[in-house]
């Protein structure tokens, strides 16, 4: 089963094999406990619940004490139910990185960076105005719409609230899992912020081609 | 000590000369060429080092047919094969980003005095 919570720690630069220096997320995964098992007959859906971090019993609610001493586990302060690839899960069992390996896709969920109340141009990269020469319009958000409609289009772009958003990043390559320091370490950046929570799973769409298949040719 | 620098330690190569800015260096770097490795030489003044951990670089400049060419390496790099110090150089600033706009004698370093 490949699925596992985890903090993003950060990026760096690694070196791969054959020396070229690539960017990589620093990603403190796991280890990770089964808390729960859902299935069609008990939930109507089929799901794991990954329970991940420590955290003091006087901290739970009684419905989440119930929760771990019936699956018979150590409390978690994060619960987080994965859909994909969960055969052969148990209640109990651990989850650590050694289910990934370099080469991997994974896809990485994470919540995106807060920016607050933001403009159209920082929320949907528009253009904006000219600085000056009199323009007077500098970052303002332009149209509305068609007038004859007579009301704004529903779901058209607009200034509001920005980030701390679910994203997801598909087909990341995991360039290595440190076994000993449950550190996953995939290419490239992951959404949100450091210390930010993330979810690492199988990816669900990987490409037909597999990428650098060109390359390797050469 | 935190995550990302136990990641990189793994990385690090273990001695590194030490290069400072204003000295003459030359790098000798594995470029692949042609599905071919070979090694090429850079020699020039270091006019920067910055950055820490994997993503140290070194800054070398030289003037290769009239035109200045300035280079970075990363110096953890295993494409880097090894840095030979030629000559020390006198200088008061870290980074001798003034070089290029000197030209011809304007851009020359003193060299330090051996130190007793």
């Amino acid at each position: 089963m490949k699925n596992i919570i985890g903090r993003k720690a950060g990026m760096t630069t690694v070196f791969t094999a054959d020396g070229r220096a690539v960017p990589a997320t620093v990603i403190v995964a796991g280890p990770c406990t089964v808390v729960q098992r859902k299935t069609v007959d008990s939930d109507g859906y089929e799901a794991v619940a990954l329970g991940f971090g420590d955290v003091k019993e006087s901290r739970l609610t009684k419905a989440m004490k119930g929760l771990f001493k019936g699956a018979g586990v150590e409390p978690k302060r994060h619960i987080r139910e994965f859909r994909a690839d969960i055969e052969g899960a148990e209640v109990g069992q651990t989850i650590t990185v050694e289910a990934f390996e370099p080469g991997d896709l994974v896809d990485v969920v994470g919540t995106s960076k807060g920016h607050g109340f933001s403009g159209g141009i920082k929320r949907w990269n528009f253009v904006g105005g000219g600085r000056s020469h009199g323009s007077m319009i500098h970052r303002q958000p332009g149209s509305g719409g068609d007038t004859n409609a007579g009301h704004t289009v529903r779901g058209s772009h607009r200034p509001g609230h920005f980030g701390v958003d679910r994203v997801t990043h598909q087909n990341l390559e995991v360039i290595r899992a440190d076994t000993e320091r449950n550190v996953l370490l995939v290419r490239g950046p992951v959404p949100g912020a450091r210390n930010g929570l993330v979810l690492v799973s199988a990816a669900v769409r990987p490409p037909k081609q597999p990428r650098n298949a060109a390359k390797a040719e050469k | 000590m935190n995550v990302i620098d136990l990641v990189e330690r793994d990385q690090l190569k273990e001695s590194l000369p030490d290069v400072r800015t204003g000295d003459t260096v030359k790098v000798y770097s594995r470029v692949v060429e042609g599905g071919k490795e070979r090694t090429q030489m850079f020699e020039g003044v270091v006019t920067a080092r910055r950055g820490g951990g994997t993503n140290e670089t070194l800054t070398v400049r030289r003037v290769s047919h009239g035109v200045g060419v300035e280079k970075s390496f990363l110096m953890h790099s295993p494409r880097l094969e090894r840095i030979e110090i030629m000559k020390r150089g006198a200088v008061r600033r870290s980074r001798l980003y003034y070089l290029s706009e000197k030209i011809g004698k304007a851009a020359r370093i003193k060299e330090k005095k051996a130190t007793p």
